[in-house]
Parts: C-alpha cells; structure tokens; sequence
C-alpha cells in the first residue's frame, strides 16, 4: 500500500456505494484505476468523489494553495526516496517522434556496465516503447495514461514501486510526447531534459517557452540529417538560451552516436556519489 | 489540455477541505492564475464542467482572477508590467527581464454552504 496517496488493491474493491453506473472503481483521491501488474499500470480517467448530504451556513473559506500542491507532495516523497537510493532521475520531456526512446536505447547500451538503469515509460497507449527498453536489458515499467496528455508524480510513485532500484543507478523516465503539459508537472525527478530535433523549426523554444524555461539540459537531437536540412543549429541554440539562460545544450545523434559522450559525461557529472537525505 | 488535471487537482483540494470542515455545497470555487504562467483560463472553465460532473464541485461556479504580470528589469532597474513571458522591458528594452509575478496557479478561496 502506498504510504503517500493510501491507495493499494483493497481500496480498488472498495464497494461503499450503491451503483447503478458503469464506471470503473476508484480510489479517495478520485482520479485513477490501477492494474498493478505485468509492468503494465493503466491511469484512466473516472470520475471523481460523490457529493455529501448535510447543511451548514454559506460562507467564505480562504484556501490559498497552489493548485499543484498535491503533485507537488507527491513529488517530494518520490524526490526523497530515490534520494534514498542515490538515483539519479531524469525527466525527458519532447514532442512526438524527438527520439526520446532511442536516444534511452543508446544511452542504455552504451552506459549499462556502468551504472544499474531503470526506465518509466510514459505513453497514452501500448507497451511498445518499454519492450523496445527491456529488450536492452534494463529494466522498465510502462504508464499509459489513457487520454492524460503528462506523467504526474503520483503516477511515478506508483511505477517506482514496481521498480527495484538498485543503489546508485539512473532512473531515465519518458514522459508522454508533449511540449506543453509536461512542464507543469515535478515527478521528483533530479533535472528535467529536454530533447529537441533538428527536424523541428528552430523557433521551437520560442513557440513552447515553458518547457525550456524548465529544462536544465537540452539536447538537440538527429544531427546525423543536418547535411539535409536547412537547420540553423546557432539560431536554435540562440532561442533556447533566450527562454532559459542556465539551459545547457548538447548536440546529439541517437543513430550514429554523435555527441552522445558529451551526454554521457553530463550524466557522470551530476549523478549523485552516495545516497542523500531529503 | 493538462488544464483538465489541473481542474481535477483543485477538486481533490476541495475535497480536502471538506474534510476538515463540513460543507454541503460548494457555490465558487475562485482561482489565481498568472497571466504569464502555462494554464489557460478559457481552458479551466472549459474542462471544469465536465471535470466536476459527480464531485462535490458539480453545479459550482468557477470564477477566475488573472493576476497580471510584472519583472524587474536589471538594466534599468525596475519593476514593470509584462504581457508575456518573453517581452522585454517596456521601458529600456533590455530582453532579459525577472519574471516577479505572473506565474501563479492558486486556489484562493470557496464560497460554500
């Protein structure tokens, strides 16, 4: 059973209600179904709460809470427990079709004899992406999120429970192939990154300034087609550099291994030395 | 559309509350959101219908204050308004201006009974 949300198996049978309705059971907090099993958890949208008989007077209640504040908690417990372990977690955000789970197959391949790698995967639909991670040989749990169009950090906890993180790895979690949601959401990872191609325009930082803004590294992706392209690397590193000054960028290619021990070396830099307490 | 999260995180904040002190009914629910921040308003009150559809914010009205933005210009050193996140300053028209204000996403208060 989960000690930060209180969900576990039994509280998804929980039969408290009459119903007549066809929607799926869910749990106090309202907004998920959970199919723990197979590496495979499922997050649909039901609905949410029942209302509650009961008069009282009409008033005003100050509430003053950040709209993300449950996230929020959820992320820090999910923060503090890979602290625990000394992962370091990385949240790769991008568009659709960025590379994001190829540039995690190289980095996999390249990387698994130095450090033990776990894989969230984040999709709407199919496991296809975690089989194309297992098939590396590390480890990784697939989170469909049925139409949710982000990971959340309560959705990550979850997924970090069927994971059996070893002291000290990397724990890569791809989120769902969207350059504005994502942004919003902490999953307690360490650094967000942020992949881009060199397929999409070069404004692209511009036009999604969010996600740059929160970004700590960005990796311009797909070098290997700039010879076809009429990409301008400079302009694009300029943009990105005007949404976020701090961002570093790497130039990389998942398919020919260009840039990637630049990436690597990053990785080696920041990945924590022992476990933290936070 | 994480707007329709969003909404959903605010229901589960009003169900907290109504925890903590007995409420029947919910009549607004009223937020901050910051002109410079990542949710849309006309999105919010889009979703917020069918979101709160069976919760116990169903038939609540959602009223929304936008809080304008507002950075602090290094170059000339003062705080001026910003329609959006990457404007530069109106006043000296450095491009790097601090962003302050204009980022929030706050449920404020409800009005219940």
């Amino acid at each position: 059973m989960c000690v930060v949300c209180g969900c576990g198996e039994e509280t998804l049978v929980e039969q408290d209600h009459d119903h007549e309705h066809g929607h799926a059971h869910t749990h106090a907090h309202g907004d998920v179904d959970h199919a723990h099993s197979h590496n495979l958890i499922e997050f649909g949208a039901g609905p949410a709460g029942v209302a509650v008989a009961g008069l009282s007077e009409a008033r005003t209640i100050r509430i003053e809470r950040d709209i993300l504040s449950k996230n929020n908690i959820f992320a820090a417990a999910n923060r503090a427990r890979l602290c625990s372990t000394g992962t370091f977690a990385l949240n790769i955000v991008s568009s659709p079709g960025s590379g994001k789970t190829s540039l995690l197959v190289r980095t996999i391949t390249d990387l698994k004899e130095r450090w033990p790698i776990a894989v969230i995967e984040g999709d709407q639909q199919t496991s296809r992406d975690a089989e194309r991670i297992r098939a590396t040989g590390a480890q990784a749990v697939q989170l469909n999120t049925g139409k949710g169009c982000h990971l959340d950090a309560h959705m990550v906890g979850h997924a970090i429970d069927q994971l059996s993180l070893a002291q000290g790895g990397l724990l890569f979690i791809e989120n769902v192939g969207n350059l504005v949601c994502p942004a919003a959401f902490d999953l307690g990872e360490a650094h967000k990154v942020v992949v881009l191609s060199v397929t999409e325009g070069e404004d692209k930082p511009l036009k999604y300034p969010d996600m740059f803004a929160a970004a700590d590294l960005m990796l311009l992706n797909k070098s290997d087609l700039l010879p076809h392209l009429e990409f301008d690397v400079a302009e694009c590193i300029a943009a990105a550099l005007r949404v976020n000054p701090r961002i570093q960028i790497l130039t990389v290619s998942a398919r020919t291994g260009e840039g990637m021990a630049a990436l690597y070396a990053w990785i080696g830099a920041h990945a924590p030395r022992e476990p933290c307490h936070v | 559309m994480h707007e329709v999260s969003l909404i959903e995180n605010v229901i589960a904040l009003v169900e907290d509350q109504r925890r903590t002190e007995s409420f029947a009914r919910v009549r607004v629910i009223r937020l901050q959101v910051g002109a410079l921040g990542h949710a849309q308003p006309d999105c919010l009150r889009f979703c917020f219908d069918a979101v709160a559809r069976g919760t116990i914010a169903e038939g609540a009205t959602l009223e929304i204050d936008m809080i304008a933005g507002q950075g602090h210009c290094p170059a000339c050193r003062r705080i001026v308004a910003l329609e959006e996140r990457l404007a530069a300053c109106p006043l000296c028209a450095n491009p790097e201006v601090h962003i302050i204000v204009g980022d929030e996403l706050r449920l404020a208060e409800l009005e219940v009974d």
